[in-house]
């Protein structure tokens, strides 16, 4: 549909066969290449949205794509909090999709402004 | 001679290591990836070789040649995936490793001399729907492109102001997708007036005239409408981008009614500029200029003896100009004269560069009333998911203008990205909105002393790390 891996034949910037990187997403298996970053494995296989946030349950995924924005956080091999744009795939990662820590309520008195 | 500690390791860093290795002086070039290059030439990596990544580059010899020469140089020890996260009373705390890992290494490295060259992001004004997933900066966009060879979508548009949005959809052409649009906010009367005032200036960049040639051939040939004076102020979708909404608008940017124009994409890429990555040069003590870039001397000196700075944190201004103030803060900083013959072409490569740099404010600033396409639901700070109602309804109610209150009231620009992404909005949205028009209080949102996240182990054990001797004797073969 959306976002996709560059079909090496025919790509003008003429890459060489590159191996090949299986993590898994949520434990189905997910092939890239090796050296792409999470986030480029994941865009690859059409996958956009790979978290949901603490307030609005919104999905997100890549924004800035350089590390700055901190919306592409995922979990990897059960740490939580990772740029998938900055962190290169490596096999066997075990990826889960990232739901932000709940928001309590009685963290945050919104008070009389709310 | 004292080693020279470069930070940032895109043109200007790279210049500075380069120039400070030829009159003699060691240096420690550290950068956050795990290659040289910066946001410029992010590129393929080494798994994954390519012949002609020349063809998405501009520059690339320049580059492979300068990378070559400081890998080989047992003098220049270049520190890759090195994230440097606080500069403190003498000291630049660093981690080294995987990106957002856990036990890194910890080094401190001592600020003798130091070049910070940390460059800059884009900046993307919030639009409705921006939120969404398929909606990317520009930069990201090009990212993804240069260093992964992923095209973000099929249908895709590019939104905002500046001559970075030819690149950006070129590089989308290249990597297959379809642009639908390129879409300039600024009038062509504006954009014009910059580009061709003092036409005898151009003659001296020849070089850009050629780029930009080549930008508007790539479009022209694969028909692609570059539109100014339009911008993107709407998106739509409930679970991912499905169309845009195309307006013209004025020349502050206030969308004109009845122009509108729905576009169906599947990608939306935005830049609306780009903010320098001033928290290292805040946390040293160097000292801002009024248009909030570091101010430097004809030396690239900082306020702060000792540090230097180079490339976009001292002004938005493109590659040459970064390389050249890069050759300069490298030179000066290894004990070089500003007077000495091996500076006298990037003293006039900045001349002409800085010129152009100007010609880009003049072109491509942001229109004072961007605010007029907002909904009372558009989402300001991504990461607290903070809504401009939100925001103006507690400005409205406090009465405040203090950044400080009014941030901490609404939580605006204080989650994860420490407002990198939203902080210069939301002083814009709330200075519009404060009694007086503007903010008093002297803080901003570009005060970051922890620069980049770091897990608590990390904290801990910087403290007890003594500075690293960088001394010649030290440096020589510990790549």
């Amino acid at each position: 549909m959306g976002s996709r891996l560059v079909p090496p034949h025919g790509d003008p910037v003429a890459p060489e066969t590159s191996a090949v990187v299986s993590i898994t997403v949520d434990g189905v298996t997910v092939d890239g290449l090796l050296g792409q970053t999470l986030a480029g494995v994941l865009l690859a296989s059409d996958r956009l949205a790979w978290r949901t946030t603490s307030f609005g349950d919104r999905p997100r995924g890549l924004f800035c794509g350089i590390g700055t924005c901190f919306d592409c956080l995922i979990m990897v091999n059960g740490q939580r909090n990772v740029r998938a744009c900055q962190r290169r795939a490596v096999e066997g990662d075990r990826v889960e999709f990232h739901r932000d820590l709940p928001f309590l309520d009685d963290q945050f008195d919104d008070g009389p402004l709310a | 001679m004292t080693t020279v500690v470069v930070i940032g390791a895109g043109p200007a860093g790279l210049a500075a290591a380069q120039a400070a290795r030829e009159l003699g002086a060691p240096v420690v070039l550290l950068d956050a990836s795990d290659d040289v290059g910066g946001q410029y030439w992010h590129h393929l990596p080494a798994a994954r070789p390519a012949r002609r990544q020349f063809l998405i580059h501009g520059g690339w010899s320049t580059f492979c040649s300068m990378r070559e020469r400081l890998y080989n140089d047992s003098l220049c020890q270049i520190v890759t995936s090195a994230h440097v996260w606080a500069i403190d009373h003498g000291k630049i705390y660093v981690v080294v490793g995987e990106p957002d890992g856990t036990n890194r290494d910890v080094r401190v490295y001592p600020t003798g001399v130091v070049v910070i060259a940390t460059g800059a992001f884009d900046r993307a004004l919030p639009v409705p729907g921006w939120d969404l997933p398929g909606v990317f900066t520009a930069g990201g966009a090009q990212a993804l492109a240069k260093g992964e060879r992923v095209a973000v979508g099929r249908r895709v548009v590019v939104g905002g102001t500046g001559p970075f949005l030819l690149p950006v959809a070129t590089s989308l052409v290249t990597a297959g997708s379809k642009v639908l649009g390129v879409y300039e906010a600024n009038r062509a009367g504006r954009v014009l007036a910059g580009w061709t005032a003092r036409p005898w200036e151009l003659m001296s960049a020849r070089g850009k005239a050629l780029e930009a040639s080549r930008y508007a051939w790539t479009l022209a040939k694969n028909r692609i409408p570059y539109a100014t004076g339009r911008a993107i102020t709407f998106i739509h979708g409930r679970d991912r981008v499905e169309s845009v909404r195309v307006s013209a608008v004025d020349g502050s940017w206030a969308p004109i009614a009845g122009t509108e124009k729905e576009v169906e994409v599947d990608a939306v890429c935005l830049g609306h500029g780009f903010v320098p990555r001033l928290e290292l040069p805040i946390a040293a003590g160097c000292r801002l200029n009024a248009h909030r870039f570091v101010e430097v001397d004809e030396g690239q000196r900082t306020s702060v003896p000792g540090i230097f700075a180079a490339g976009e944190i001292t002004g938005i201004g493109g590659v040459d100009l970064a390389l050249a103030e890069g050759a300069i803060a490298g030179h000066v900083a290894a004990g070089g004269r500003e007077s000495d013959h091996a500076l006298r072409a990037p003293l006039a490569q900045r001349r002409i560069f800085r010129k152009f740099a100007l010609r880009l404010q003049v072109a491509h600033g942001v229109g004072a009333d961007w605010m007029a396409w907002l909904t009372d639901d558009t989402i300001i700070c991504r990461c607290e998911e903070v809504t401009f109602g939100r925001l103006c309804s507690v400005a409205d109610t406090s009465r405040s203008a203090g950044l400080r209150s009014l941030k901490l009231l609404t939580r605006a620009g204080l989650g994860i990205c420490q407002g990198r992404v939203c902080g210069r909005t939301v002083e814009d949205l709330l200075g519009a909105r404060a009694p007086g028009g503007r903010l008093i209080d002297s803080v901003s949102t570009d005060r970051r002393p922890i620069a980049t996240p770091l897990r608590l182990g990390e904290l801990a054990s910087a403290f007890v790390a003594p500075p690293l001797d960088i001394t010649p004797i030290n440096l020589k073969g510990r790549k």
